[in-house]
């Protein structure tokens, strides 16, 4: 049996997305040995890693770093931010890191900071493809040499270990580029002698924050504790409550399997673990098992740019529209590409372009998929979207769309209709670039450091 | 006969990373886990139905620890693709509730 005991304070389940200052300040008054949060994942979409984006808004991100790192800086622990402004790319680590020194500056902090970085050159991505190094999960895209010179960028999602070497080197707070969540919290009680099992799956737990309670209220801070065989977690807002079945089924989410976690350095095992309330708040969990990987492998994650993308939103409410609603909207389909051809010629095809009507009120949510067949609303909202090599150009395919969808007739009204009720003047709206995840594979570096240079500075 | 959505404390979507989508259908007991389980109204093959997919592209799980069984299956668009309609492939689950279940 271990006797050491690892405190772990998770800050949120994303920086940027909120905690309540009170339950990030009961988690001080526990000592916590460190605090963790990370600050994205692909969750919003292809867009932010594509684009160099962040999700959130700066000012949210401002706000519970500001928060985190006074509390780290007066208890002097070490903090943790991993996959920095969303996606964890050189802009998002940029945009993060300036905010960090931002914070530094107007609370007159001085610390020793490590900035982690986690893009992936081009050229040592084709070397390790040449050499077979890239390997695909399942479902993957296609993937080759040009798959890397089309994305934007594709970022490699580190483990634990440069976590550690940075804190190893003196760093008080490491910012890094994309990073496994579980690995902020994992690294600091395997080494300090919490079973692997026990220690991942409280990483596990703590990487969504407060989402682990029964009832979640809105995001907010989390505290485990690794002890010996177990470890307990429990809510810092007095409100909320942790069960056995509350904490168990975290493991569901967002999971696809909900025994098996696969991460660089191994997979943890949750088939086994048990879990028992020690009161009506906090849970104590045991017997989860890590296997240590054969191979150690570093996801990757690729955006591309598809184009750019123009939209129209509106409203049909006319019942006898309504009835022929597929057969109207696949003439006036129709009569859209062949004023495309009139206006463009053979300089646009049909595969330059991607015109897709959305229908709400029929099968918005589910597409083909929607097992409902018949209409059954009085209304529905039809967006009407252009995709293409230009704004220029998917903008005027959007406005061919909407004069013809506009005034498309049905047999019953004789004379110029108008069957669109336009939301907005002007009635389309420029969503710029759009992307798309374009990989889902492995690398297998030379060690857990090849892909993830460190930078020092004293921030004074 | 009940459905799916009146016996369960949870019903739910989400992706899984994003070219996967997963769906949690969580019971607030064991007797009514165990009872739903018994009816076997829940499998791979209706799974495959509903999405229109193979069988073995779906994974089924049976989570006895929390009352659940869970389904993973590729999702029919990678998320945010020009098609997608559903990025965080979270109102997904909507065919399930529905659903009667024998005997209850």
């Amino acid at each position: 049996m271990v006797s050491t005991e690892v405190r772990i304070l998770a800050g949120s389940g994303v920086c940027g997305a909120g905690f309540r200052a009170e339950s990030l300040e009961e988690g001080i008054g526990k000592k916590p040995h460190f605090i963790g949060c990370d600050g994205g994942s692909t969750d919003p979409g292809p867009y932010p890693l594509g684009s160099g984006e962040t999700a959130f808004g700066r000012s949210s991100i401002k706000r519970d770093m500001r928060l985190m790192l006074l509390a780290a800086q007066k208890e002097k622990i070490p903090l943790l931010l991993g996959t920095a402004g969303t996606s964890g790319g050189h802009p998002h680590v940029a945009t993060a890191k300036e905010i960090l020194l931002e914070i530094a500056e107007e609370e007159g902090l001085k610390f020793p900071l490590a900035v982690i970085h986690a893009e992936q050159d081009k050229n040592f991505l084709k070397k390790c493809f040449r050499q077979g190094r890239i390997k695909p999960l399942d479902p993957a895209p296609m993937f080759d040499e040009e798959t890397i010179d089309k994305a934007e960028r594709i970022v490699g999602m580190m483990g634990e270990e440069p976590f550690l070497k940075a804190l190893d080197n003196g760093a008080e707070v490491v910012l890094t580029g994309r990073s496994s969540d579980c690995a902020i919290y994992a690294g600091i009680p395997v080494r300090e002698g919490i079973p692997a099992g026990i220690a991942w799956h409280a990483a596990k737990i703590l990487e969504c924050g407060a989402a682990s309670v029964e009832m979640r209220k809105t995001a907010d801070s989390l505290f485990a504790t690794c002890r010996g065989d177990h470890f307990d977690v429990e809510p810092l807002d007095q409100d909320l409550r942790c069960t056995p079945q509350s904490v168990a089924s975290h493991s569901l989410y967002e999971n696809a399997d909900p025994f098996r976690l696969v991460e660089s350095s191994g997979t943890m095992d949750l088939s086994t673990s048990v879990y028992e309330a020690l009161n009506d708040r906090c849970v104590r969990v045991s017997k989860s098992g890590f296997a240590p990987a054969a191979r150690y492998t570093v996801k990757l994650e690729g955006a591309e740019k598809v184009g750019y993308q123009t939209i129209v939103i509106g409203g049909v409410r006319d019942p006898y529209i309504l009835r022929q609603l597929d057969s109207w909207l696949e003439t006036g389909e129709a009569n859209i590409h062949k004023r495309i051809t009139d206006v463009y010629g053979d300089t646009i095809t049909s595969d330059d372009y991607v015109l897709n009507i959305r229908i709400y009120g029929k099968n918005g949510v589910m597409g083909p998929l929607e097992p409902q067949k018949e209409l059954t609303s009085h209304e529905v909202c039809l967006i009407l979207e252009a995709t293409a090599s230009s704004q220029e150009i998917a903008t005027s395919i959007a406005t061919i769309a909407r004069h013809k969808i506009l005034h498309e007739p049905i047999p019953e009204w004789s004379g110029l209709i108008t069957g669109l009720a336009c939301t907005y003047s002007p009635a389309h709206i420029e969503r710029g670039a759009v992307y798309r995840f374009n990989v889902n594979h492995v690398l297998e570096p030379v060690d857990p450091y090849e892909m993830f240079p460190i930078e020092y500075m004293n921030v004074n | 006969m009940k459905t799916i959505g009146e016996l369960a404390k949870l019903v739910r979507s989400k992706n899984a990373g994003p070219f996967v989508m997963t769906i949690d259908i969580m019971f607030a007991d064991s007797e009514t886990y165990e009872l739903v389980k018994k009816t076997g109204i829940l499998n791979r093959r209706m799974v495959s139905e509903i999405y229109q997919m193979s069988e073995n592209q779906v994974q089924f799980f049976e989570v006895d620890n929390c009352y659940a069984f869970k389904i993973s299956i590729p999702r029919p668009c990678f998320q945010g693709d020009i098609r997608d309609s559903d990025s965080h492939a979270g109102q997904q689950y909507a065919p399930f509730v529905d659903l009667m279940v024998p005997g209850t």
